[in-house]
């Protein structure tokens, strides 16, 4: 190579031969080949920016994109279930305290007929004991109770003084009878947990109609026992009674409910 | 001075209409794209070493984008597509990197 023929390719004639034009055949076709490159280059630049992570990956790659996406659906999956499972507990949970506030009203009810701390109603007897001559007493109202509890009574009340007919007097004292009731005799009439009760007397009771009244009709009864003492005894028998008297709900001072298991 | 105005229409038009890659040609269409680099890199040097031939340059594009494709074909076809994928990008990078030194010390004689 001729030091000519150097100078020729570094100086001003290798400027002049890239730039000059030339536009033969192959020329043309090495344009088309570089506007083909450029094209190609730019749309896969552009694809590759579209979704870097996808698009032009490979066939393993994309395998194993799926994988892992299949692993962390997986793992969601299962998340799921453990979330749906804990929703399930905390709601049949809310359920199960649902139905155990449901059974405490009740038991709270059925305990407040029991202690006389709520109102009673349903059918039942009265039981009016006119006792004109004063020869009625503690006995035989307990005797009654006694018979009465027997028949099933479930709610009782004594009432006193009521009317001749059973009705209520502006003096009737009513006293709702519990299972600590107790009955005293004095000069007045029966003092009933401290209430002192005057003739004539009347039990109402919230139970089976029927049996109660042949309870205490039944030969030597309550109401033979009355009426050969000389007093008299009237048995009704109700559709729907109320038993509203009721009872101060005693606070146990020492007995504290022991622990289930 | 021509090709590079084609160089520069076929950015444009790449950018300007936004065809989508066919499925088929997205694994090849990288490595033809850094195979014709290659080529262009190799007819910048020729160029300036005075040997640059037209009917060369188009027969080495056309060969290496064809060669390249081929490769990754074929690697795909083994399983090992990722990895000839990765080969041809680096022998061609080395390629390109050789080029352009040679084109550097052409231009700045350095």
């Amino acid at each position: 190579m001729s030091e000519q023929e150097r100078s020729a390719r570094r100086g001003p004639g290798l400027w002049r031969r890239l730039l000059r034009p030339r536009l033969r055949g192959v020329d043309l076709l090495v344009a088309v080949l570089l506007a083909l490159l450029g094209f190609a280059a730019a749309v896969q630049v552009r694809s590759t920016q579209d979704d870097p992570a996808l698009v032009g990956a490979r066939q393993e790659d994309l395998v194993q994109i799926l994988d892992e996406l299949a692993n962390r659906n997986d793992r969601l999956r299962g998340e799921i279930d453990d979330l749906t499972d804990a929703r399930e507990r905390l709601t049949s949970g809310s359920d199960t305290t649902e139905a155990a506030l449901e059974e405490a009203r009740r038991r709270a009810q059925v305990l407040g007929i029991l202690a006389g701390t709520v109102p009673a109603e349903g059918p039942g007897v009265t039981l009016l004991l006119r006792d004109p001559d004063r020869v009625l007493g503690a006995d035989v109202l307990l005797d009654a109770l006694q018979e009465l509890r027997d028949a099933g009574a479930e709610a009782v009340q004594l009432e006193g003084p009521v009317g001749q007919r059973g009705e209520l007097t502006p003096s009737t004292e009513k006293v709702r009878v519990v299972v600590s009731t107790s009955l005293l005799d004095t000069d007045e009439g029966v003092i009933v947990d401290g209430t002192v009760l005057r003739p004539p007397y009347r039990f109402v009771v919230v139970g089976d109609a029927g049996t109660l009244a042949s309870a205490l009709r039944i030969p030597g009864g309550v109401v033979a026992t009355v009426e050969q003492r000389g007093g008299t005894a009237l048995v009704e028998q109700r559709e729907a009674l109320v038993v509203d008297a009721l009872r101060p709900l005693d606070r146990p001072q020492y007995a504290r409910p022991a622990e289930d298991d | 001075m021509i090709p590079a105005l084609a160089l520069l229409v076929g950015v444009v038009l790449g950018l300007l209409l936004q065809p989508t890659v066919p499925a088929a040609l997205q694994p090849y269409l990288p490595i033809a794209v850094v195979a014709a680099l290659d080529a262009v890199f190799g007819a910048v040097r020729a160029q300036l070493d005075g040997i640059f031939d037209e009917k060369v340059f188009v027969v080495s594009f056309v060969s290496n984008v064809v060669v390249a494709a081929l490769i990754v074909f074929l690697g795909d076809q083994l399983g090992v597509g990722g990895q000839l994928s990765t080969g041809v990008v680096v022998v061609l990078g080395i390629r390109i990197f050789s080029n352009a030194a040679a084109i550097r010390r052409h231009l700045f004689n350095a």
